[in-house]
């Protein structure tokens, strides 16, 4: 083989490839160009919606995160403010004290404070809620359903897939956008 | 005849009035059965007379758009440096450095979740799903790095991908690996990229994230049994170099690909190889093609049959895939939630365990049937089927493409990276004796 062969083989791969390398840029961008078309222009984020919730306690277990990214979030328009709360007490409570056997929650995380003659604030403390639904449970049972479960922002890595959105058994779990991240409910 | 037609008549009637019945039975029942679904307004709000205003309800922050578009911005100018580091700097530390950052960045800062492989499911997703919404992050994150190595090799898997840098940092004793050992492990990328698009596809799961081994300790943070494998992964990955990149990484794949396209790769020579043999054991990655000797190119006919015998076997090949993948689908389709919910359904009244009580009571408040259900499941075991038998095909394809890279022969002078599998670290660099300022003079 001469040298100018050699060149002209060269040149002949040469130019396959270029047409081989050109073709998949176009193709790799193309597909991102028709994505993005359907895409939206700001962020999503995962939340569920409390009007699904069925309280199975799975958000406090199947996080990615050990302490769950969801805690429950006290809606206060919506609260009773009642003595006896379904949310706070244990079922059958004799005494409506503070104590900790009559507890609901399990690791203390709502506050009682008295108010006024006979209403009662419940407070939630979000380092100690679990995100166990117990308290949503009873509240939306006996009450008004104003202690909803939410995603809390701060603490969510915002997975590509939501471990909990996967398992939950009301399919309760959806992308919003970022900018409407909460979806609570009697309350604007 | 007339009287038996007016009897018809009121019987009609009161068909009508009965199905009227039901039906405005059926419609209170519903409203009472969303009523107790979601509570309503049962005590109405106080009105305070020591005038206690309610504090505010707390709903904390999402991290805003601005950093998601940085991290773009980040990936973009990482991408560049390490570009400009390998090609033009020829910097090994340079590299290192960057792998450095990427970790501390995309790894712990960034807790491995915007990441390019995950990406893959995203953009599966939104091919497939009309009604999923892609974020713009991701598919800039997902085309970013296939574009960069369409023209400048693997330079993202060098030192960019968090997952890449820390099994690159712990590499002390890279062993070398039988050529037909990486090779068939080499064919468990195609599965598994395989098995992510099938999943994504379906909207079942994106098993990339599910099984990501190093996710858990960039949140320090992770079920034991995901720190198991990744402890799995990332102590074998000082004596195997980089385990997960080579033999598991999906977006791998499709990097390989761009990669052996690509136009200014990274080369072990500045200059001209002068055969010295010192870069030969430098490749932690088994990814230097050592010269290939005319000899062994003298058996020219039994290669030509070989040849033609493997190239052959591909469409048999192709064939036992998708009949395989025919033969998988229900056991894959399994995986799929609607179809788990289906068979708990139809199992529901023999076994029945705290767990599955959970799903057929949040079903049965969700107000459709189990016929709509069975309905739906059929229709995803359905598209497993399809789905199976492409994926089937598609392994039973790489398969025979890479028998048949083996039986080829290349006919090569110089010590140079196989494009596909190099993953541009750079360490050869660092061995090659020739200088290029020195060939300069000439």
């Amino acid at each position: 083989m001469s040298k100018s062969d050699k060149e002209k083989t060269g040149n002949r791969r040469e130019f396959i490839r270029d047409g081989f390398r050109y073709s998949l840029a176009f193709g790799v961008a193309g597909v991102g160009a028709i994505l993005a078309f359907k895409s939206t222009s700001g962020d999503t984020v995962w939340q569920l919606d409390p009007a699904k919730c069925v309280h199975c306690g799975r958000c406090a277990s199947n996080c990615v995160l050990t302490l769950s990214a969801v805690k429950c979030i006290h809606v206060y328009d919506m609260c009773g403010y009642c003595d006896l709360c379904g949310g706070y007490f244990r079922p059958g409570t004799k005494k409506l004290t503070t104590g900790a056997e009559n507890q609901l929650c399990p690791t203390a995380a709502i506050e009682r404070k008295f108010i006024e003659e006979p209403f009662f604030e419940y407070h939630i403390n979000q380092d100690l809620c679990i995100g166990c639904a117990k308290c949503v449970k009873g509240c939306s049972a006996f009450g008004n359903g104003s202690l909803q479960l939410q995603v809390s922002h701060d603490i969510c890595v915002n997975c590509n897939e939501c471990a909990i959105a996967r398992d939950c058994p009301s399919d309760a779990f959806s992308r919003v956008p970022s900018d409407k991240p909460y979806l609570l409910k009697g309350f604007e | 005849m007339n009287k038996n037609l007016s009897l018809d008549k009121t019987l009609f009637e009161k068909k009508k009035l009965k199905k009227l019945i039901t039906y405005s039975l059926l419609i209170i029942g519903l409203f009472v059965q969303t009523q107790s679904l979601f509570a309503q307004q049962r005590f109405p709000k106080p009105e305070f007379e020591s005038g206690h205003t309610q504090p505010p309800v707390i709903t904390p922050e999402a991290r805003s758009l601005f950093l998601e578009y940085l991290d773009v911005f980040i990936l973009i100018a990482a991408l560049s440096l390490i570009t400009w580091l390998i090609l033009r700097k020829r910097s090994r530390l340079g590299v290192f450095w960057m792998s450095v950052f990427s970790l501390i960045y995309f790894g712990f800062y960034r807790e491995g979740c915007i990441c390019s492989i995950g990406a893959i499911q995203n953009v599966t997703l939104a091919l497939f799903d009309p009604g999923y919404k892609i974020p713009l992050t991701v598919i800039a994150f997902f085309v970013i790095p296939l574009i960069f190595t369409l023209f400048f090799g693997r330079t993202f898997c060098a030192g960019v991908c968090p997952l890449g840098a820390i099994q690159d940092l712990i590499a002390f004793r890279p062993k070398e690996l039988n050529s037909w050992l990486s090779k068939m492990l080499g064919l468990i990328p195609y599965i598994y990229l395989g098995l992510a698009i099938l999943y994504a596809a379906t909207a079942t799961d994106f098993i990339i994230c599910r099984y990501d081994p190093f996710v858990g300790f960039f949140r320090l943070d992770a079920t034991f049994l995901i720190f198991s494998i990744g402890g799995i992964f990332l102590i074998s990955g000082i004596f195997i170099a980089r385990p997960y990149c080579r033999f598991f990484c999906p977006y791998g794949v499709l990097l390989s690909w761009m990669s052996r396209l690509s136009k200014w790769h990274l080369s072990i020579t500045p200059a001209e190889c002068i055969q010295c043999r010192l870069c030969e054991d430098s490749c932690p990655y088994g990814a230097i093609e050592k010269p290939v000797s005319v000899n062994v190119r003298k058996n020219r006919e039994k290669a030509m049959r070989r040849l033609v015998v493997t190239a052959l076997l591909i469409p048999v090949l192709i064939a036992i895939g998708v009949w395989a993948g025919y033969g998988f689908h229900e056991n894959l389709a399994f995986a799929n939630y609607q179809v788990k919910l289906a068979e708990h359904l139809y199992l529901a009244d023999s076994a029945m365990t705290p767990d599955i009580k959970i799903e057929i009571d949040a079903f049965k408040t969700a107000g459709k049937s189990k016929q709509e259900q069975y309905m739906e499941a059929a229709r995803i075991v359905n598209e497993f089927k399809t789905g199976s038998m492409i994926l089937g095909g598609f392994l039973g394809l790489m398969l025979g493409i890479t028998l048949l890279g083996l039986t080829r022969f290349y006919h090569r002078t110089d010590y140079v990276p196989n494009k596909g599998n190099c993953l541009s670290c750079g360490r050869c660099m660092d061995y090659c004796p020739v200088e290029k300022e020195a060939n300069e003079y000439k």
